[in-house]
This record gives C-alpha cells, structure tokens and sequence, in this order.
C-alpha cells in the first residue's frame, strides 16, 4: 500500500513535469507553427533566473513564480522580434535559427557562469509514507501544472485575447482583415510560450542539477510530448503527459530509470506510427 | 472614396493586373465583372492589402493606403468578404461575429460587442438561432451570411465583397442581395461587387466595370446586363 503510494506519486511527478517542459512548446508550436529548438535553452535560462535570485537572497517562490517567467518571456520577445519574425512560414530556417540560438544560449551562459552544476535546496520539506519518505515539492507540481493547463484553458476560452489567438491561428489572413494585427498576436503568443517555459526552468530548477547544457535533457521529452500529443495544444499536451508520464514512470519502476526512458521512446515512436497525428489527430479533434 | 490608380500586381513574377484604374464614390455599389482568371480576386486582394502593388496606387477617404497592412486598411473602413468566405472554422457563430468587432483595435466592452452583433442579427435573422454553433458546421450559404455579419461588424464604410454567389443557394443569394440593398438605404455604405452571377450584380450595382486580362475593358450599365449580345460582346462571357 505504502509502495503503491510511492509509485502513484512518482508518477504524478513524471506526468507533472511533462505537462511543464512541453507546454510553452505546445503553445508555440500549435499556435505558430514554429518549432522552436531552442526550447531546451528557454528552460535552462528560467532555472539559472531562479537559482541566481535565489543565491542573491531573493525568495525562492518569488525567484520561481515571477523572475523566472518574466525573464525568460521577454527574452523570447527579444527572440521573436530580431530572430523568429523574418523567418515566418519559413519552417527548416526556423529550425536552424533556432538551434543556432540554442547553442549561442548555452556557450554564453557557460562563458558567464562556467560549466559547472548549480542548484537550489527543494522547498516544502518531506513526508512519511509509512517506511518510505517522499517530499511535498512533487504534489506542488502537480499542482502547478493542472493550474497552468486550466490558465490556458482560462485564457483561450474566456479572454478577448483568447479570442484572438485562436482565430488568428485558424485564418491569419481573414483574422487581419478584421482588424488584428497578427504580427502582434505572433509576438504575445511566442511571449506567453517563452514566459511558461521559464516558469517550468525555474520551478525545475530545485528537482534538477542546474548546467548550462541541461537543456538537451528536456528538449527531447518535450519535443515527443508536443509530437505525440498533437495539434491541440491543450488536449494533447495533457494527454500525452498522461500517457508517457504514466510509461516512463511505471517503466522505471519496473526495471530502471536507464530502462524507464527506453520505454518511452519505444510507447513514443509506436504511438507516432500508429497516429501519425499524434493522439488529438484521432481522439478529441477540434478541441483547445 | 476609393482611387484606384495604375494599379498592378503580380503573383511572383506573373503579372496578374496591368493597370486598374477607376473610382468609386461615397455610397456607390460597383460591380466588377470577369471570368475566372482575369484578375477579380487579385485586385480584391490587392484593394485589402494581401498582394502588395508592383506599381500605382491607392487612396482611401483621402488616406494613401498602397502601402498598408490588410489590418490597418481595416481600421479605416474597409470591411473585406473573401472567396470561400474564411469562416473561422472552429470558432463559434457568435464568436466568429465577435472577431469581426474587433476593428479599430479599439478598447471597447464587451457589452458594446453585444450591442453591435444584437444589431447585425436584426440584419441575418437566420444567423440567430445558430449562435452557438462551429462556424465549420454551417453549410455554404449560412457561412456565406455569417461572412457577410462578421463583416458588417466592422463598421466598415466600403465593402469588399468577392463571389458571394459561388455555390450558394438561390434562396440565399436573394436574401444576400436584399439584406445589401437594405443596407445601403439605411447606412449609405459603399461596395465593391465582385461576380461572374449576371442577375446578382444586375440588382446590386449602379454601374458595373468589366476586368479583362487585368485590365478594365468597359463600362456597363446594369441594365446592359440583360443584354446578352452587349455582354457577350464587352466580357466574352454567354449570358
């Protein structure tokens, strides 16, 4: 029972950083259509935002919640304005861009801060699970990732700007020949994307050893969740989160950590041959 | 208002207009009259600012606007109806109407939003009870419709509108046109009618210009329409 408590919770954590590392992709990707490789690097500047603050004596959820996200979306307005902007509809340059970018990112932040491994001590504490122990930070995450899939949803739904994006993403064309600027939507948008991804580097940033190069640790997961989830940004997200976070849990479980992500990369690359157009391809269409 | 002046356009290096040239009063309903290929959408295009000119320009309420993006051209009063109509296709009735107030980029509430789209309704009674329906649900004619409210949303002061007829029912294309000439008693709106349907462009214009090859070949009286040997003659087309 205790065992079972573990594990269940063990999974959440796998399903709940899925949810974080992929969705500022998901927003990117399924609104712009833009495949962002440097999306790794976006994640690595939002956790050395937290752990920076955070060894300069600001507090840690401060560093987290709000330095992380800030900064790193508007280095990716900073991005869209100078780099994603002329290279629109233009997907293999984006490509390229961007990885250029990745690996510009993670040579100045080696250069500024060196090659070494940082890190922040996890908040919240622990708990007893009858022999086992496990720490509060995990359901916190959780926590934070259902309430960032309900923002979207929120935001999407609910929000003139909402309104915007969505119609601006099925007809670009017709969306400006009622007025809107998609150039700007375009901008928000890739902001937003950016501002999520800095909030999941900073909120990853106590779990994980902070380098410059961790980025290359999540951007395949994410790219696999973006991919295997589909074109709903929301549904898909959620639900290959579910699914892989599930897999690789259970897989790690089972055999090892080692073995764990093996299994994930084999359940994705059946998942993608069987939909091709990822889950929300066949199941859930049209939704957000 | 309008001042089309040597306008031309391309698609690449194809060049598609040669040279428009014409002018629209305020509250004037224009038809433009061609077969496929000769240039129609793309100086509808062009007019929105979709395809930029290769050369010439255009005025709009005194604005220069050759060079404006299609949502600033928008802000200014140009209400645009496209080929194909360009619902939204995922987007609620109500909500694709919502997108149409969003013009002006102005800051308004969203019981102002409302109020236009209660009054545009009493235009599209027909649109009323599909308000909560997907846009992609709709069949041709009512996206037709939907397409023309979204429109009217704008407030525009010229309307673009392109092919309205194409595979629409007939029922519909009569309500279209009384709906227009409704319109233009009440708000004194100008149009810009683009159509190879005779018998809609014939209720609809005060005068109809004829495209051909990218250029304006002549000039009909809508009238003229009924004849099918002037309009065999001027657009090379069988009435």
């Amino acid at each position: 029972m205790d065992l079972a408590a573990i594990v269940g919770l063990n999974v959440l954590s796998g399903i709940a950083s899925l949810v974080l590392i992929s969705l500022g992709l998901a927003i990117i990707f399924g609104m712009m259509k833009i495949i962002n490789l440097a999306h790794g690097e976006f994640l690595m500047l939002g956790a050395y935002a937290t752990v920076l603050s955070t060894n300069h004596g600001v507090n840690i959820w401060f560093a987290m919640l709000v330095i992380s996200p800030v900064f790193v979306g508007l280095v990716g307005i900073l991005v869209e304005r100078t780099l994603i902007r002329v290279l629109y509809g233009r997907l293999v340059d984006t490509m390229l861009a961007t990885w250029g970018l990745s690996l510009f990112i993670v040579g100045l932040v080696t250069m500024i801060f060196g090659n070494t491994i940082n890190g922040v001590p996890t908040p919240l504490g622990g708990f007893q699970v009858g022999a086992y122990r496990s720490d509060l930070y995990t359901p916190f995450l959780a926590l934070v990732a259902l309430l960032l899939l309900c923002g979207v949803v929120v935001v999407l739904r609910f929000t003139r700007f909402g309104l915007i994006a969505r119609a601006t993403m099925q007809k670009p064309d017709m969306a400006s020949a009622l007025g809107v600027d998609p150039d700007r939507v375009y901008m928000a948008t890739f902001g937003i994307g950016a501002a999520v991804t800095g909030l999941a580097g900073g909120l990853l940033a106590p779990v994980s050893g902070v380098a410059p190069t961790m980025g290359s640790a999540f951007v395949a997961k994410a790219f696999i969740t973006v991919v295997g989830g589909g074109a709903s940004i929301l549904a898909g997200t959620a639900s290959a989160s579910l699914l892989f976070g599930s897999i690789n849990q259970m897989g790690s479980y089972l055999t090892t950590p080692v073995f764990g992500e093996v299994i994930l990369l084999v359940a994705a690359t059946l998942l993608i041959r069987v939909l091709p157009e990822g889950i929300t391809g066949r199941f859930f269409r049209g939704s957000l | 208002m309008l001042d089309v002046a040597a306008l031309q356009a391309a698609y690449g290096r194809v060049p598609v207009l040669m040279g428009i040239d014409f002018q629209l009063k305020a509250g004037e309903f224009l038809g433009i009259l061609g077969h496929n290929g000769m240039g129609k959408t793309t100086l509808m295009r062009t007019l929105m600012g979709f395809i930029p000119p290769t050369a010439g320009g255009v005025t709009f309420l005194d604005h220069d606007i050759t060079d404006l993006k299609p949502h600033a051209r928008a802000r200014l009063g140009l209400g645009y109806v496209p080929q194909g109509r360009e619902i939204f296709p995922a987007l609620s009735v109500r909500d694709n109407l919502r997108m149409g107030c969003m013009a002006g980029g102005r800051q308004k509430g969203s019981g102002e939003d409302r109020g236009i789209i209660d009054e545009t309704l009493e235009l599209f009674p027909r649109l009323t009870r599909l308000l909560d329906r997907q846009g992609g649900a709709l069949s041709g004619g009512e996206q037709q419709l939907l397409a023309l409210a979204r429109c009217l949303c704008t407030r525009p002061k010229l309307i673009l509108l392109d092919e309205p007829t194409e595979g629409i029912q007939p029922s519909i294309i009569e309500e279209i046109a009384e709906t227009l000439q409704g319109l233009r008693a009440k708000t004194g709106v100008s149009m810009i009618l683009v159509e190879q349907n005779l018998d809609f462009i014939a209720a609809l214009s005060s005068r109809v210009l004829v495209i051909q090859k990218g250029r304006i070949t002549g000039e009909l009286r809508p009238d003229q329409l009924e004849d099918p040997e002037v309009v065999a003659e001027l657009v090379g087309m069988a009435a």
